[in-house]
């Protein structure tokens, strides 16, 4: 299925290649330059291209192109889906996925890679699989392997495997066990210009973090499922439990993993946390415009509005801004025309502004159009749909494990056109 | 060199009896090939470890061998021995990783010998060892297809197996070897249905598109309910046929055959996956395959995945583009989830865009009229234009809207952006094709602000129009003509084109105030340095200009010119888009990718069914 592997950083270098099958030289990669030089921004290069003999599937992310070269048939989201998957891999091995990371970890990457596909068709993909072959790089264990030249590698099969369930490593052991769960909602929405909501829905999603000993059956109950409108599972979750009883039954990967994600019926009103007054024009002569921005408490909950801030993508035109931020910091950005107003906690009692002066490019027309405000912000010890886990049983081992459930709110992709 | 110095350096690393050294060599090796650079001259020196104790260093051999084996065949023979011995290792994990090099080494010489091994791996014990089989049949029979009939033999077998494990990749190699044999499947059909929730998802997405194929050739249409609808082409239908043919199908109802069912079952509650590939998988399998009422529990999970990485979105986008045509009812409920951001890169606009447009309905198309006032306003023009044209479409779709959309078009020729302005000729112009009844105010319009314009396809557009309908603008059509005489010399080709074309209609119209300007437009083109506008005044002069030559045809000039002309259709990109199985690399590009495989249509009568019964019902 997938044929060759490139990785390419943004300003266009081939900085690893991985071949599955025989070798594609990689001036294959020039229809995708190509495509990358039309495109202007990188994440305007459509994802699917077609060469006179291959076939191109390309994921960006953190900066670089994942380009996976393609040559027969083959749903493009299994390509993409599986991109993704490695970039994750990298994610979690090395703490982040990014050019430098890689290219120290080299070897490491292409043990991970020869893993993860067999002539094309992925073959171990879940993270307690692939630590068991191969083990994360440490600082104490890279010193020991150059003393003594011991490897990463593990020499016998991963349990997971084998067993029906691939997820979980064997043999797991702690003397502390915890399990804790993350429930975050994003408040997804789009604001017109008077504050009226034009689109509103709630995403969440239940991020774990279990550590326990032995093969736990875990059971994990809500007071309200009814909330939950659409999910998705980690392949842990026992579908026809769900549908019967409406609980999530699972035995656990161990570690981080993410264990469901939902979307809160878009029926239910959705409650959004702040307003934004705003007032930004431009004026038709003397190259220049205004910019007012307030923000306010709406539905909190009783709770406290933090990481508040608002990024703002100025038309081209404008060159540069001199402004007064009650609260906070705020930069512009000349080269990518980002301004950024760093707010941070949203006090009720004075509320936090933003206004001053644009100055334009002389003789550009005035922007049609006004940016739109996008809003970042942050609640703590609030699911805003109202979700509550109501409990957490475990079977199949003896001991009490330690257990916590979080929760927060964050705005998604929040978004107030002015 | 420096290169020279540093592959001695490694050759000597390689070749020294201390296993730390030779680690530090193979990974520095390694680091050469990821980066694509040439360690191909290394080879005998790097061959030499393969049969290491040492677990790494041993398997990054393997990944050199791998690499340039195909280069160095008859260095490369030299460790076929030691994968050999391996292959009979008691540790399943060794057989298994000398099993994935040896077929692996793209050396012809070898193929009996991997042959052997893959049969042997197929009745391993261990279910690993059998699912790296299934992938080392692909690797050889893309070496030597002449072994496809011996593979198939393995294949037939492996497909039997109850692993989990093995499942999905028997299939893939079911899929690339002989997916014509059907027959092959029919006896573990229902195996697979029910072993498809617990297979890793990679395979499930495979099961998932092999059986979609699979139920096409075996079961009938569910669909036949709709065609009551149109009860007139059925009549035909079945007169076509044999009277004693027609009784048949009418005395029988529609049941849908239990192994039809439990597919659509099984395949359920993989729409909850984590995994975006096997949701789509689900859905496509619903679109092709489920009652046309059953088809719309996919929509929720589509709608999902429009949360996930931008090319999961767009992906999706395109398939829920080409479904939104022919079912506005499954996505009309999640309208706003298609809304843009101005955060979207271009490419999802524009698919949110088509799919809006696709849902336009009388009941809803206000709203999605003022939510496209917003994104003509867009900074990225691109997306602009495309609204203009999706507004086009709206207004020629839906006939409330018609006289509203033109109206919003005409305030947008006064827009300060260029691309705007063009764009909104372009669609006037298709719009009062298709409303050709008192719009010479539009008309009038358009020629006041032609000299402003200077796109040329928008330049191009309102000549068009200018012509077309230069009867019901008799004063200001012969001016337009007048002005382009001046700038014909340096207008682009296609607006050349058009202004010749003006010409003729005008000359045929009102010969008395434009023949002189024809004439000079027609010398100005007849020395044009392009061959096509050369081409096209010769034609016009013989066409237009009575002379002894033409003849018969110049009788008929102001017909042929002036006909009445169908108007443009404004139809979806996606129209048709649905010939393709959805979820494929074809559906996305819209061309046939190699090796896709066609979707049948549904038999008229269903084959045997018991081809699927097991003798022996086991418990699972």
């Amino acid at each position: 299925m997938i044929h060759s592997l490139f990785l390419i950083n943004h300003t266009g270098d081939i900085f690893l290649e991985k071949h599955w099958k025989s070798v594609i030289s990689r001036s294959v990669c020039d229809y995708f330059f190509e495509a990358k030089e039309k495109a202007v921004d990188p994440e305007n290069v459509p994802p699917v291209l077609q060469t006179p003999h291959h076939y191109l599937i390309t994921i960006y992310r953190g900066k670089l192109f994942f380009l996976s070269v393609i040559q027969t048939e083959v749903p493009p989201l299994f390509v993409i889906e599986f991109l993704h998957r490695v970039a994750d891999t990298f994610q979690d091995y090395f703490g982040e996925c990014s050019e430098v990371i890689i290219k120290d970890n080299v070897v490491t990457v292409y043990e991970l890679l020869e893993e993860m596909l067999d002539n094309g068709f992925p073959l171990a993909t879940e993270s307690n699989v692939l630590k068991e072959m191969i083990r994360p790089p440490t600082i104490l264990r890279s010193v020991v392997n150059t003393l003594t030249g011991s490897s990463n590698v593990g020499d016998t099969l991963p349990t997971g495997q084998l067993s029906n369930i691939p997820w979980r490593r064997a043999g797991v052991k702690y003397t502390n066990n915890e399990a804790y769960f993350d429930v975050i909602e994003e408040i997804d929405a789009i604001l017109d210009k008077s504050g009226t909501t034009v689109f509103a829905e709630i995403q969440g999603v239940i991020e774990a973090c279990v550590r326990l000993t032995g093969m736990p059956d875990l059971t994990l109950s809500f007071m309200n499922p009814r909330l939950l409108d659409d999910v998705s599972f980690h392949p842990c979750v026992r579908f026809k439990r769900w549908e019967s009883e409406r609980v999530l039954s699972f035995i656990p990967p161990d570690g981080n993993f993410t264990l469901m994600t939902y979307h809160v019926s878009s029926q239910n009103l959705v409650a959004i946390p702040v307003y934004v007054k705003q007032n930004i024009s431009f004026f038709e002569t003397g190259n220049c415009g205004r910019l007012d921005i307030t923000i306010g408490p709406k539905q909190t909950m009783g709770k406290t509005v933090e990481g508040l801030m608002v990024t703002v993508h100025m038309p081209k035109a404008v060159l540069s801004t001199n402004l007064t931020a009650s609260q906070g910091n705020y930069t512009y950005d000349l080269a990518t025309k980002v301004l950024v107003w760093d707010v941070g906690k949203l006090n009720p009692q004075k509320l936090p502004n933003l206004r001053g002066s644009l100055s334009m490019q002389a003789g550009a027309p005035k922007p049609e159009e006004n940016p739109s405000l996008n809003i970042d912000l942050k609640i703590q010890q609030l699911a805003i749909s109202g979700l509550k886990v109501s409990r957490l049983d475990m079977y199949g081992e003896k001991y009490k494990p330690f257990k916590g459930v979080k929760y927060v709110t964050k705005a998604g992709k929040f978004q107030v056109r002015t | 060199d420096v290169l020279d110095t540093e592959n001695e350096d490694l050759k000597e690393m390689l070749e020294s009896n201390k296993e730390s050294l030779k680690l530090e060599a193979m990974k520095r090796v390694v680091g050469l090939i990821a980066k694509g650079k040439n360690a191909s001259e290394l080879f005998p020196a790097v061959v030499k470890n393969v049969a290491s104790k040492n677990i790494e260093l041993k398997k990054l051999v393997y990944v050199y061998l791998v690499r340039y084996a195909e280069e160095q065949q008859d260095l490369a023979l030299l460790s076929i021995s030691t994968f050999q011995r391996a292959l009979k290792d008691p540790n399943q994990f060794i057989r298994a990783s000398a099993l994935r090099v040896l077929s692996s080494i793209r050396v012809p010489i070898i193929v009996p010998i991997m042959m052997l091994a893959i049969k042997e791996a197929a009745a391993d014990l261990s279910p690993y060892v059998r699912k790296t089989s299934a992938h080392a049949i692909q690797k050889l029979f893309s070496l030597d297809p002449d072994q496809k009939e011996q593979l198939i033999e393995v294949i037939e077998k492996l497909l039997k197996d109850k692993s989990t494990l093995v499942a999905g990749s028997v299939v893939m190699a079911f899929e690339e070897v002989c997916p014509d044999r059907i027959d092959l499947i029919h006896k573990n059909y229902r195996k697979l249905c029910n072993l498809l929730v617990d297979v890793e998802e990679w395979g499930q997405v495979v099961i998932i598109s092999m059986l979609t194929r699979y139920a096409r050739t075996q079961f009938t249409s569910p669909w036949k309910e709709g065609a009551v609808f149109d009860e007139n082409n059925e009549k035909t239908f079945y007169d076509s046929d044999s009277e004693e043919k027609k009784g048949q199908i009418e005395a029988k109802p529609y049941i849908m055959d239990p192994d039809h069912r439990l597919l659509l079952r099984n395949t359920k509650p993989l729409l909850q996956s984590r995994n975006t590939a096997v949701v789509m998988s689900v859905a496509q399998l619903y679109w092709h395959l489920a009652p046309k009422h059953e088809v719309s529990i996919v929509t929720k999970s589509l709608v999902r995945l429009l949360r996930s990485h931008r090319e999961v979105q767009y992906i999706v986008l395109q398939n829920i583009a080409t479904m939104s045509i022919q079912r506005k009812g499954m996505f009309e409920p999640f309208m706003k989830s298609f809304y843009v951001r101005s955060t979207d890169a271009t490419h999802i606009k524009t698919l949110k865009l088509e799919i809006l447009t696709n849902l336009a309905n009388e009941a809803n198309i206000s709203t999605i009229l003022r939510e496209f006032q917003t994104y003509v306003k867009s900074q990225d023009k691109a997306f602009a234009a495309a609204t203009i044209q999706a507004i086009g479409r709206c207004a020629t779709n839906i006939s409330e809207v018609t006289d509203t959309c033109l109206n919003g078009l005409v305030l947008l020729l006064s827009n300060r952006d260029e691309t705007v302005v063009a764009e909104s000729v372009v669609v006037i112009k298709k719009l009062l094709q298709t409303q050709p009844t008192q719009h010479s105010e539009i008309i009038k319009h358009m020629a006041k602000l032609f000299d402003n314009i200077t796109v040329p396809m928008a330049r191009a557009s309102i000549l068009w129009l200018m012509g077309e309908y230069c009867e019901r603008v008799p004063k200001i059509a012969p001016d337009v003509l007048r002005k382009m005489a001046k700038t014909f010399t340096i207008e682009e080709d296609i607006v050349k084109l058009q202004t010749v074309n003006l010409a003729a209609k005008l000359y045929l119209t009102n010969s008395k105030q434009t023949k002189l300007l024809t004439q000079y437009i027609l010398n100005l083109g007849k020395y044009d340095q392009n061959y096509d506008i050369r081409d096209r005044t010769r034609f016009i002069r013989q066409l237009i200009v009575p002379s002894e030559k033409n003849g018969a045809l110049n009788k008929y000039a102001r017909r042929i010119l002036l006909a009445p002309k169908p108007a443009p259709v404004l139809e979806s990109a996606f129209k048709d888009r649905d010939r393709y199985q959805l979820g494929t690399l074809s559906h996305s590009l819209n061309i046939k990718a190699t090796g896709y495989q066609e979707l049948s249509d549904w038999p008229a009568v269903a084959p045997d069914q018991s081809v699927r019964n097991v003798e022996v019902i086991e418990p699972v």
